[in-house]
């Protein structure tokens, strides 16, 4: 199939506009180098792909990579041979993806809350704020949230947990065990790339040992960064969520960083 | 793409033909990273960006060419791989590989 025969499957920028205004993760698959430049696969979750990049191996090859790609957030050049071979240079296939959100959800509606919600929303985040007292979870206090939640975290968590991903984070700000424990326990069967606790050294010792007390293994407790956020020596609410935020943007670029969780001392 | 859409809109419902050049792949630093747009029609008008500004006269060149049927799809590079790095590059001394195209599909 040419290029020009692509030419008759009008609607595919429709589709892919109407998407991405509607914040509807969408992907879509270019050839850029090949005889058929500028045919294109429009590619959307749990829908039949539109358009077609000349062979029936390829499109589905492509489809799959590109689902994959919308999870990471991730748009790049792959390669691939005219039935959509691995491994081979064939064909050059531009994937562009728009992607959901990322979602932060934060458990605790403390001082500190107020400033991370406002730091995520400046990077982009759908932000949702939780704690079970409802004299402290309330829109007027955190206008900047997309969502306040008044519920236990672990509820929160049974009912989102499943749509949390490699670039979400959940952030537990509470510093209190009662609280703090559902919310890491719920967290951890997840797939949310980030999860970071708030608290002294001392606090996240004790909390440590009640996260052990609720089975909680050496290899999760690995996946929560506690003291949460980066070695910069922060201090104020705002200070603080710079250094959580750049510890998130520095866990999905896997650059070495001064993280708390790996130093000695004060925290601040 | 998403601050071109409007743009974009407005042309095709004055019955102008739109090239659009996106980022697809960028070696060394660049500022825009894959996925960055910028449209142009048929009149030379632009929406959107593929760098800090580096490039996007260039740009409009290549894509007037496209709408012109003097060059076909494909991909254009700007920086030091360019024969032409001294006249169009990236200040900040990185390559950037468009990918250009009709909006026609």
């Amino acid at each position: 199939m040419s290029a020009e025969s692509n030419r008759g499957s009008a609607g595919i920028y429709e589709a892919f506009r109407d998407a991405i205004r509607a914040e509807e993760p969408v992907a879509l698959a270019t050839i850029i180098d090949g005889p058929d430049a500028g045919a294109k696969l429009l590619v959307q979750p749990g829908e039949a792909a539109l358009g077609t990049l000349g062979d029936p191996d390829l499109d589905r090859v492509v489809a799959r990579d590109a689902l994959g790609m919308l999870d990471a957030g991730i748009s790049e050049v792959r390669h691939y041979g005219q039935h959509g071979e691995a491994r081979q240079m064939d064909l050059s296939v531009f994937v562009e993806c728009h992607a959901r959100r990322p979602h932060m959800v934060i458990f605790g509606a403390v001082d500190f809350t107020r400033a991370l919600a406002s730091q995520a929303k400046l990077l982009g985040y759908r932000v949702t704020v939780c704690d079970a007292r409802e004299v402290f979870a309330t829109k007027r206090r955190f206008p900047m949230a997309d969502e306040v939640v008044v519920d236990w975290p672990n509820r929160l968590l049974d009912r989102i947990g499943d749509d949390l991903g490699p670039r979400d984070a959940v952030c537990v700000l509470t510093h209190d065990h009662k609280f703090d424990v559902p919310a890491i326990v719920g967290a951890l069967p997840t797939r949310v790339g980030y999860l970071g606790a708030m608290g002294s050294r001392t606090t996240h010792e004790k909390r440590t040992e009640r996260l052990r007390e609720a089975g909680v293994t050496d290899e999760d407790l690995e996946r929560v960064m506690a003291p949460i956020g980066l070695d910069i020596g922060g201090r104020t609410p705002e200070e603080t969520a710079v250094s959580i935020v750049a510890e998130i943007i520095a866990s999905h670029t896997g650059r070495q960083a001064p993280r708390l969780r790996d130093g000695e001392g004060r925290i601040h | 793409m998403d601050e071109i859409l409007d743009d974009i809109d407005r042309w095709q419902a004055a019955g102008q033909r739109v090239a659009v050049a996106r980022v697809v792949d960028i070696e060394g630093s660049g500022p825009r990273d894959p996925g960055a747009a910028m449209a142009v029609n048929e009149e030379g008008e632009v929406a959107g960006s593929v760098s800090g500004g580096c490039v996007e006269g260039a740009v409009v060149g290549e894509a007037l060419e496209l709408l012109g049927g003097r060059r076909g799809p494909g991909i254009t590079t700007f920086g030091y791989s360019d024969d032409e790095a001294f006249a169009v590059g990236l200040t900040c001394g990185g390559t950037i590989h468009l990918f250009v195209e009709e909006l026609d599909w």
